[in-house]
């Protein structure tokens, strides 16, 4: 059974655009699909109808055999539970500690008052520890995420979703304000951990090199429709003229892939 | 804006002719309103009254000099007074006015059809009404005293509070929000993990924001019996007492400026 079965979603938003026309797809489970496609073309509204931050119009989601479009809202915060995300701009809380925004992750294992009071569960206080040295963040925990650079805070928001030991992992954008050099760490990062844990995800991504090389699978959007899936390597000039539009490709792609395997210097 | 072209090429003025025509007719429709409103309250003012104001004021103050500084020993008690009333009423108010500006926020509101508009009502009911006229209604319903005061003071203050909170509310960030509620944390966990620490800082200065005003408003509650200091001014005029008046005058100046200190310190720590 697929982790993860999109059919015939559509996304019309109040203002009358279609973000989403019609999508249908299924990830089986451990892959790491990529999204790619110009802006506006309903990358982020696909990723977020999947938790629902955005209500699809119409059509399903099914995470394994359960139906998340139909759940009320006591089980689509269970649901949730199972789904960890990584945002574009990090979207950490900047006034809360490292730590406090790790344990973020497991609120929906957490009572109200326990949380107020910060009193998360052993286990999960180990579990961040564990994350933030596997993300490179070790020594980190009392720092507030406003006094991080990008890079660290978007290991900060990969060890906020993996605390919550997902089934799916939803990662909308997670280089866009990033350089290259830690654009290129952050995927890898991403893209380890995804088999280290046998994850499957989702990922949106604008820089067509770093799909390439980083994803077993690509899914090119184009105005709400889907105009590609295939390997990495299918994504020639002509796939990706039809994702994006006119461009002289072979001048301005295939360099990335030289730069991304350069060696790491470390996080 | 108007371009228009001659034999050197184009030209550009700030506006067109008839933008001009309006632009003067709108100063001399103004200064029109002006003459109109001075005549109009030059003819109901007794001028003789007027032109005596100097001589009055000279009058007044020979009579506040020199001050009865051996008055000054029994303020002490009602300054007091006037501080407490001041900041427990600042406190009643944050206490009631956070859940109020949660309501009114529209990102926060739990229905924008009914809890916005009866969270908004409750802002403007109490913004409108004076602290002063708050004062008057209590003394009526609670009696004299400081415990008027202290719900005068609250009670004009959950308004200001609540206006200035919600609208910080409605600033804040989206995606920290999206990201705790992605987590599946219940709203309550939304709201104290990603809503509160945003505005907390918005919170903090809005209170000591506040709580100064509400150290210069406490101080005239006791004209009407709400207690504080006001109590000792509105005796002392009655009494023509005015070396008194002098005394108590200083003492709230004094009470002011160290209140108008301890916030810029408090203002200063917390940025």
């Amino acid at each position: 059974m697929p982790t993860l079965t999109l059919s015939h979603l559509t996304k019309r938003y109040p203002t009358g655009d279609l973000a989403l026309d019609d999508v249908s797809l299924e990830v089986p489970e451990g892959q790491v699909m990529a999204l790619i496609g110009p802006s506006g073309a309903g990358k982020s509204t696909l990723i977020r109808c999947v938790n629902r931050l955005v209500e699809p119009t119409s059509g399903s989601v099914l995470v394994g055999d359960r139906n998340v479009t139909e759940m009320g809202s006591g089980k689509l915060r269970r649901m949730r539970r199972r789904m960890g995300m990584i945002f574009q701009e990090y979207a950490l809380v900047e006034r809360l500690t490292v730590m406090e925004n790790v344990l973020s992750g497991r609120l929906g294992y957490v009572g109200f008052w326990a949380s107020w009071f910060r009193r998360f569960p052993r286990e999960d206080i180990s579990t961040a520890f564990t994350l933030l040295e596997r993300v490179g963040l070790a020594g980190m925990e009392d720092k507030r995420a406003d006094a991080l650079s990008g890079g660290q805070r978007q290991r900060v928001g990969i060890a906020r979703a993996l605390i919550q030991n997902p089934d799916l992992l939803l990662v909308d954008e997670p280089t866009a304000s990033l350089d290259p050099k830690t654009s290129r760490q952050i995927m890898r990062l991403i893209a380890e951990l995804c088999t280290e844990r046998g994850l499957t995800a989702v990922v949106n991504i604008h820089d067509v090199p770093l799909a390439r090389l980083f994803a077993e699978r690509v899914v090119g959007l184009q105005a709400g429709g889907v105009v590609y899936d295939g390997p990495p390597n299918g994504l020639t000039p002509d796939a990706l003229t039809q994702i994006y539009g006119e461009e002289d490709w072979n001048a301005t792609t295939g360099k990335g892939d030289a730069e991304g395997s350069a060696p790491e210097d470390g996080p | 804006m108007a371009v228009s072209k001659d034999d050197h090429g184009p030209l550009w003025r700030r506006r067109t002719s008839k933008g001009d025509f309006a632009a003067w007719l709108a100063w001399l429709i103004g200064a029109a309103v002006v003459a109109v409103c001075f005549s109009l309250i030059s003819d109901k003012t007794i001028w003789e009254f007027v032109w005596s104001a100097p001589r009055e004021a000279a009058d007044l103050g020979s009579r506040m000099i020199p001050p009865d500084w051996s008055y000054s020993t029994q303020l002490w008690r009602p300054l007091w007074d006037t501080f407490n009333i001041a900041t427990l009423g600042t406190a009643i108010a944050l206490i009631i006015s956070v859940p109020v500006a949660f309501c009114a926020a529209r990102n926060t509101t739990p229905s924008t059809s009914v809890v916005r508009p009866i969270a908004l009502f409750v802002i403007a009911a109490s913004r409108s009404i004076n602290s002063l006229i708050w004062a008057l209604l209590l003394v009526v319903i609670v009696g004299p005293g400081v415990f008027a005061g202290v719900l005068a003071i609250a009670f004009r203050s959950i308004g200001f509070c609540g206006k200035l909170l919600y609208e910080a509310i409605e600033e804040i960030d989206v995606p920290p929000v999206e990201a705790v509620t992605a987590t599946g944390a219940s709203s309550g966990q939304v709201l104290t993990y990603g809503v509160a620490p945003q505005i907390m800082p918005a919170f903090a200065g809005i209170s000591v924001f506040r709580w100064d005003i509400n150290i210069r408003e406490s101080t005239i509650l006791g004209l009407v019996g709400a207690g504080g200091i006001g109590l000792q001014l509105s005796a002392s005029i009655n009494n023509l007492d005015w070396s008194r008046v002098a005394v108590i005058l200083i003492a709230i100046l004094a009470t002011v400026i160290v209140s108008e200190w301890l916030s810029a310190k408090i203002r200063g720590a917390l940025t």
